[in-house]
């Protein structure tokens, strides 16, 4: 057993596959993976039964059964949930018969993480194909469908029509070039050039972290290895976010030409793209690309690129935890340094960008650095997709400047008597209305583009509670910080929802979030307190209104202890019950 | 050699060496579960977490820097780990008077060395099964911490394979290496060093129980900064 991160062979031939490519595929073809598979797979793969278990149940896609015939997932996002997601559900439920969570039979119903279609909500993956805008009607007629036990191969097309809603299109979407054009000038002029270019031209990572490109790019050339890798990170998880989806599925040529780019800049043989499971819609079309490239010249010579699909594990958007899950592993966040760009995939120096990283790097190649100066502030230059979707008359995709206001934002979607704007998902921030002349630029406001309005209907406690059950539920479970204290804040937020809260509770969970601030193994769960703690910074009254008078209240709910002994006995009458009052 | 500056006190260290290798070659206690001096590091407990040039960071995967500040024993440290502490005692369950590794567990010595003696956070009380189908140990994963000191030691020490982690968030778990998941199929042999090296009660070797009493146990005689480590299979 080699350690994590350890330099192991690897020849260009094959990177295409692992262990969790090999599930991925036994999970379409067979409706899940059973213990026989497990068996036979482990074999192949020189790993023993219980670490493809480990591996199976990580990834919320992967079943530990086959024979899955229907499989129906709901975007839980608090977005869709606003457009109506629960009862979208509960039709479902009604209609197929079928139990929410359960986890027994051919069709299956539950929830799962944002699936990338805030602006088109309530969506839902069916055996992981997105299909939008469900209303009542659609609902009935996918539950008919699932109850006559009809393939979903033989639904119709349309059902699956996916809108770009691209608003506001700027230089980054406008831009197109012929196949070659970019890497062409960028061979011209030479990897130093091209590098001293992207530094001039001032690109910083889109993922949200905003790390120069350049300087990336400059570590990994300079990186000793057999190898050098190049992975794009189409991972895009972050609640509310859907601009890549836009990007893969219009502008992946200069996607893949963005890499090959970054190929001749760091001398890397070894391609891959990491597309999260949600977006399984979009790899035929990202597979015609790469084709088509091929045949052009751009990849496939001395740099070929390869597709991996994650599946349904936001942890894996976290460069380190995305190279895991490509070398077929959990997704589980490595110990930095070393970093990715000295020993990335397999142990080789790798660059991971972000999507829209790679298209703009394209753009600089082919313009030049002052392409992407002409817009933005000095530290944040060119433009940002923002993911604009909640209460706003025009949810879509705005290319918009660095340094625009979130008013200015607000104003283009047509958002109206806005009482917050969650900029950058649940790991951004909840951003007051007495904070909309704040900026969205690296120097303020930084973000990977989701921006989720809520307007003064919302009840912000609700969608707090939203963000920290979906971090809850995507830990990976590595490091005690977060895998408890996401648990922990959840109960207090379900105790003060309930009526049951008190200041001390508040306090607590200061505490929590103190220390999954500073404690946590990865940004997971140093980000995964913030919404809690933005809601009781600039909302108090959202929280306060909730709050029972007394100072201390114990979190132990006598009378929900009792539920089991209320199950077993049959009884729900008022005398089976603690009442509160009487207390 | 370079130097930590740990507490205002100062400390010569070898560099390539991590805070915590540092403080524990000169003596200086910082309180941990997850490491061990003689497994790489891993840093999932985060119970070592320190300040370095004002930083908080894991000791044990952090690299000493020759003049680095390391504040070890400030309160608002300290009262980060005891946070850190009481949370792995209530994902769990964790019964001291009712668990034979009381007074040689490492995370009841760790709390009494940090002031943690009673529950201050809500309990999960998960149901966790016990698994007791080997001949000579016992696995109770009530009371497992998720340190993966039996994972390294298994595939480190005793060149085997048989422990890996299964789920994910706060379901993650313990699972074992074998066709029905159950210690007995496994490869396990009680002479492995991944049968003892469990700081908690989880992985139990059979038939020792309570052969020294309860009152002359490793930490009842001396606390951990003074006893070190749990021994390995001492219940």
């Amino acid at each position: 057993m080699t350690p994590r991160g350890a330099q192991t062979p690897v020849t260009p031939s094959d990177p295409g596959d692992s262990l969790l490519q090999a599930l991925v595929r036994r999970q379409w073809t067979h409706g899940g993976i059973d213990e026989i598979a497990m068996a036979e797979i482990a074999g192949r793969y020189g790993v023993s039964v219980g670490e493809v278990r480990g591996v199976v149940h990580f990834y919320a896609f992967l079943d530990d059964a086959s024979g899955v015939t229907h499989d129906i997932r709901v975007s839980d996002n608090i977005v869709d949930r606003m457009a109506g997601s629960a009862e979208l559900m509960a039709l479902l439920a009604r209609e197929t018969g079928l139990s929410p969570g359960e986890s027994r039979g051919p069709a299956r119903l539950s929830f799962t993480s944002c699936i990338g279609l805030s602006d088109q909500g309530p969506s839902l993956l069916v055996n992981g194909l997105a299909m939008a805008r469900v209303d009542a009607g659609r609902a009935a007629q996918i539950a008919e469908r699932v109850r006559r036990g009809e393939s979903v191969s033989r639904w119709p097309a349309s059902w699956f029509t996916i809108e770009d809603n691209v608003r506001l299109p700027g230089r980054l979407l406008r831009g197109a070039f012929a196949p070659g054009e970019a890497l062409g000038r960028a061979r011209r002029i030479g990897s130093a050039a091209l590098l001293d270019e992207l530094e001039a031209s001032g690109l910083r990572g889109r993922g949200g972290a905003g790390f120069p490109t350049a300087r990336k790019w400059r570590l990994c050339a300079a990186a000793p290895g057999a190898h050098r890798v190049v992975v794009c990170n189409a991972d895009e998880g972050e609640p509310g976010t859907f601009k890549d989806r836009v990007l893969l599925a219009n502008h992946a040529d200069r996607l893949l030409e963005g890499m090959a780019v970054c190929a001749a800049a760091t001398g890397a043989d070894i391609g891959l793209v990491y597309l999260r499971g949600e977006y399984r819609n979009l790899l035929d079309g990202l597979e015609g690309a790469i084709s088509r490239l091929r045949a052009a010249g751009v990849i496939g010579d001395g740099f070929d690129v390869h597709v991996h699909l994650g599946a349904g594990a936001y942890i894996c958007g976290e460069e380190s935890a995305l190279i895991e899950s490509l070398e077929g592993h959990r997704g589980v966040p490595r110990i930095r340094p070393p970093f990715p760009v000295t020993r990335g995939y397999r142990g080789h120096p790798t660059v991971v960008n972000n999507v829209e990283t790679f298209i703009a790097a394209a753009m600089v190649a082919l313009n030049g650095p002052g392409w992407l100066r002409e817009e933005g502030t000095p530290q944040s230059a060119g433009t940002r997709l923002l993911s604009v979707s909640g209460d706003c008359a025009s949810p879509g995709i705005y290319e918009v400047p660095f340094g625009i206001s979130i008013a200015e934002v607000l104003e283009r979607c047509e958002a109206r008597d806005t009482r917050a704007v969650q900029v950058g998902g649940p790991a951004g921030s909840l951003v007051p209305a007495t904070r909309f002349d704040h900026r969205i630029s690296h120097e303020d406001y930084s973000t990977g583009g989701s921006f989720m309005v809520f307007d003064d209907s919302r009840d912000l406690l609700d969608v707090v509670t939203n963000f920290t059950r979906f971090f809850t539920h995507e830990s990976c479970g590595f490091c005690t910080p977060c895998r408890v204290g996401g648990a922990l804040l959840g109960k207090r937020l379900d105790k003060i929802a309930g009526g049951g809260g008190t200041r001390v509770d508040v306090e607590t969970m200061r505490q929590f979030a103190g220390v999954m601030r500073s404690a946590s193994h990865c940004g997971l769960g140093q980000t995964a307190s913030n919404p809690v703690m933005d809601l009781i910074e600039y909302f108090p009254e959202a929280i306060d209104a909730r709050l029972c008078s007394m100072d201390y209240a114990p979190a132990f709910d006598l009378d929900a202890a009792l539920r089991e002994a209320r199950e077993l006995t049959g009884r729900d009458d008022p005398r089976a019950h603690l009442d509160r009052s009487e207390a | 050699m370079s130097v930590l500056i740990v507490d205002g006190r100062e400390i010569e260290f070898e560099p390539p060496a991590t805070i915590i290798e540092a403080c524990n070659k000169a003596g200086v206690y910082l309180p941990h579960l997850c490491w061990r001096p003689d497994f790489s590091p891993h840093g999932s407990c985060r119970v070592c977490t320190v300040r370095a040039n004002g930083r908080e960071v894991a000791a044990c995967i952090t690299a000493a820097e020759d003049g680095m500040r390391v504040e070890n024993t400030a309160d608002d440290i300290v009262e980060k780990r005891k946070t850190l502490l009481s949370m792995l005692f209530v994902e769990g369950n964790h019964v001291c008077p009712a668990c034979e590794k009381s007074g040689n567990c490492q995370l009841q010595a760790v709390a009494y060395y940090h002031g943690v003696t009673a529950p201050t956070l809500t309990y999960f009380y998960p149901p966790r099964p016990l698994d007791a189908s080997h001949p000579d140990v016992v696995i109770d994963l009530n009371r497992c911490i998720l340190c993966e000191l039996c994972v390294r030691a298994s595939r480190q020490s005793d060149g085997k394979n048989v422990f890996s982690i299964g789920g994910r968030g706060i379901d993650a778990h313990l699972v074992v290496n074998s066709e029905t998941g159950r210690l007995g199929d496994s490869e396990l042999d009680i002479d492995d060093r991944a049968a003892h090296i469990c700081p908690v009660g989880a992985i139990l070797p059979r038939r020792g129980a309570f052969q020294t009493p309860i009152g002359r146990r490793k930490y009842d005689i001396d606390p951990i900064d003074v006893a070190g480590d749990a021994s390995e299979g001492e219940t």
